[in-house]
């Protein structure tokens, strides 16, 4: 039994999950912020974005560490590549966090229109997934993870349709257009989160079942193995 | 050094740190003490040899000569005379014992140590050590039997076998000893090549031991080199050359027998000048073997 | 050429202990197969049946069958004919002591009978280039005796010795258990280039060793193969839950 192994397997666990709490907050924050046209949940969204970069980094050098020193193999291994990419996954969740901000400051400025997309729906499913890509990840559940992946299709559709009513909106109200823009920019953002929890989704996957699902590589066979993961 | 160790890093985490005491005076004198005996013990076993080797020189020297060396005894009463001989009759005697107790030996000793791993082997190195144990008197008795009655007189050859019939039992319980101390991986090595099991034995493991098995073999040869007992009624004794191997024939030991227990000073002289030549003539041989096997052996072997 | 080895419902024993059961396996020509375990697992007994080393111990014996290339191992070949055709290099470096460097490498052939010179030379000069060791003592092969070299080159001689006989399969038990980083680093460089001629087995302890040189790793637990499958599928994916546990070092 390597105990400090174990041990640092641990803690690595314990931080992408900290920083999955960071990323989360942040998309929701963000998307009360532009329900309730909140500048104050802005500004946090804004400040957040630091510790989120820094959560990165001190879980990149983790995974460094313990590839450097420990020459994981098999689960090991598979699990510490999907947490240095859902790592990543989730930095870029945060950015696009700041992205819907920085539109809702904008917006907050504009007079307020009535528009025919439902962010707040939208928002809902977005931060269901990536509740679910997380919770796939702190149970090591292939099942779970694999829901995820089908409710990227339910988004990717919900942001079509905000397309399309928008640019109908933009063509018959063109005094709105700067509002319908960004609330254009805002769907596109949460669909982009959205596929950053299908990747997330994916990279647990590989590591519950050693199975590469990106990119539809092979029909990924959820079977439940979790036994491997028992310590 | 207690003063030392307050620089040291504690080693311990936990707060009730071990205190190592500093060495104390007792400790230091015992130490001191035992050294001292190990010393005098070495100064013990080494001062009988010192001693033997330094009187002989003392009582012998004086009286080795030329004519000692080259000249067969003379007559009681005349002076002058050596033990030419006598020193001929020992290298005879004592090349036949090597010719033929060398190889019995080695090959009792391979015996033992490659396929003597069983109930029968064990039987074979009892026997050889109760051999080892039998007075040398005995042996000569049974060459006498074996050897000097079929033939009818006392020879070189008798003697020999005497002292061959001495020699198998240290040399191969020695080669036994030796070929067990080189590692199973040696001999693996060499299977692994294909090499046959006898083969192994013969060029690789004995080969390895070669050094180890001189040792018994040279052991051996000076335990008997010296012997007188086996060979007072084999080898019996001669005061003429003999060039014949079915004669009586003349040795070292034999000779100084004779001449200690007579009666006549002069020849209580040539008996400590034939001691001397005889521990000399073995040193010398032990030590030419020595050099000639290390001359053989490679660098870093 | 290397040849492919075949072993069907082995089964070994020391005595009445049974050290190997049922064990089956392919093992593909010129390729290395690593097989990895915990101490005492077996699987230096099993590849010491693979040349017939296991019966030299005291009541040990073997059951089952073993082909190497056409040659049926357990029946009707010579253990000596076998052990020529399938080298083996051992977990300590044993040179032969008493031999020089060059009598190391020309002994499985001096002590078969090949007796021309020029041929020898010729082998000689060879194995040591093969086990890369040429370099290091062509100054000193009759004046030096083996076991003056460091551990790694007592190491790689040893390999050259083995490739002396031109076997077709390359036994290695532990081959860099007793040597360093460095050593270790150019026996695995090594067995990479000895592949392209020889089927190699290589038993190890080092996970990380068995992943680098070979393409075939099997996993064996008290005396039985858990586990045989490429590689990769061993160190990033196993399907038995008692390989998982080893290769991650839960094992215990």
């Amino acid at each position: 039994m390597r105990t400090r192994f174990q041990q640092q397997i641990e803690e690595l666990r314990e931080k992408l999950l900290r920083m999955g709490g960071l990323a989360e907050l942040a998309v929701d924050r963000a998307c009360q912020a532009y329900t309730e046209r909140d500048l104050g949940r802005c500004q946090m969204v804004l400040e957040n974005e630091s510790l989120i970069n820094a959560a990165e980094r001190e879980i990149d050098e983790l995974a460094f560490d313990i590839l450097a020193t420990q020459q994981p193999a098999a689960v090991d291994l598979r699990f510490i590549l999907a947490v240095t990419k859902i790592n990543a996954d989730l930095e870029r969740v945060g950015d696009q966090a700041v992205n819907i901000a920085e539109r809702v400051m904008d917006l907050i400025e504009l007079p307020a229109v009535e528009l025919p997309v439902d962010i707040a729906r939208m928002a809902t499913a977005v931060s269901a997934m990536v509740r679910r890509a997380l919770e796939s990840f702190v149970e090591g559940k292939a099942e779970l993870a694999q829901a995820v992946l089908e409710m990227d299709h339910v988004v990717d559709r919900m942001r079509d349709e905000a397309f399309i009513m928008l640019v109908r909106k933009m063509n018959d109200e063109p005094q709105v257009t700067q509002q319908a823009l960004d609330a254009l920019l805002v769907a596109r953002n949460l669909e982009r989160v959205a596929d950053h929890a299908t990747n997330i989704s994916e990279d647990v996957i590989f590591w519950v079942l050693g199975a590469d699902v990106r990119h539809h590589a092979q029909s990924a066979s959820v079977s439940p193995r979790t036994d491997t993961r028992e310590q | 050094m207690a003063s030392r160790r307050k620089g040291l890093p504690e080693m311990t985490t936990t707060s009730t740190a071990i205190v190592i005491p500093p060495i104390s005076l007792w400790r230091r004198i015992v130490d001191r003490a035992m050294t001292g005996v190990a010393v005098l013990t070495v100064i013990l076993v080494l001062l009988p040899l010192g001693a033997i080797f330094a009187y002989l020189i003392y009582k012998g020297i004086g009286s080795i000569n030329l004519a000692f060396l080259t000249q067969t005894p003379k007559p009681v009463g005349e002076p002058g005379g050596g033990m030419a001989n006598a020193i001929l009759g020992s290298a005879t005697i004592l090349a036949i014992a090597s010719l033929m107790g060398v190889p019995l030996g080695i090959g009792a000793g391979i015996y033992l140590a490659e396929y003597g791993r069983n109930r029968y082997g064990d039987i074979v190195r009892f026997v050889s050590d109760v051999l080892n144990g039998v007075p040398s008197i005995v042996i000569g008795i049974v060459a006498y039997a074996i050897v000097v009655l079929r033939q009818k007189h006392f020879s070189a050859l008798a003697g020999g076998v005497a002292l061959a019939i001495m020699m198998v039992p240290t040399i191969a319980r020695t080669t036994e000893q030796m070929l067990l101390l080189v590692p199973q991986a040696i001999r693996e090595a060499a299977y692994g090549l294909g090499v046959s099991r006898w083969r192994t034995t013969l060029s690789i493991t004995l080969r390895t031991a070669t050094s180890g098995v001189i040792t018994g073999v040279m052991l051996a040869f000076a335990r008997v080199a010296g012997e007188t007992a086996p060979l007072l009624f084999t080898a019996f004794g001669n005061q003429f050359w003999n060039w014949k191997l079915d004669q009586p024939t003349a040795a070292l030991s034999l000779q100084i027998y004779t001449y200690a227990l007579s009666p006549f000073d002069d020849w209580h002289r040539q008996a400590w000048a034939g001691s001397l030549v005889l521990i000399v003539l073995i040193v010398g041989a032990v030590s030419a073997v020595r050099i000639a096997v290390r001359r053989g052996t490679l660098a870093g072997a | 050429m290397g040849v492919g080895i075949t072993v069907e419902q082995l089964n070994a024993y020391y005595g009445k202990t049974q050290a190997l059961f049922d064990i089956n396996l392919n093992v593909l020509a010129n390729h290395a197969t690593a097989l990895i375990g915990p101490s005492g697992c077996g699987k230096s007994t099993f590849i010491r049946c693979l040349n017939r080393m296991h019966e030299t111990i005291p009541d040990a014996r073997v059951e089952g069958k073993v082909r190497i290339g056409d040659l049926a191992v357990y029946n009707g070949t010579s253990a000596t004919q076998l052990r020529r055709r399938v080298g083996m290099v051992f977990q300590k470096p044993n040179p032969f002591p008493t031999m020089s460097i060059y009598d190391n490498v020309a002994a499985g052939l001096k002590l078969n009978g090949f007796r021309n010179r020029k041929q020898l030379d010729e082998i000689v000069e060879k194995s040591l280039h093969s086990s890369a060791l040429w370099d290091e003592v062509k100054d000193s092969l009759h004046k030096k005796s083996g076991a003056s070299l460091s551990g790694g080159q007592q190491q790689r001689l040893c390999i050259a010795r083995a490739l002396s006989v031109q076997p077709e399969v390359l036994l290695m038990d532990e081959p860099c258990s007793a040597l360093d980083p460095i050593s270790t680093g150019k026996i695995e460089d090594l067995i990479f280039q000895l592949k392209e001629q020889y089927t190699i087995v290589i038993v190890t302890h080092n996970m990380q060793q068995a992943a680098r040189v070979a393409e075939f790793t099997g996993f064996f637990l008290l005396g039985k193969m858990i586990e045989f499958d490429k590689t990769e599928k061993v160190f990033t994916n196993p399907s038995d839950k008692r390989t998982e546990d080893y290769v991650t070092g839960r094992f215990g």
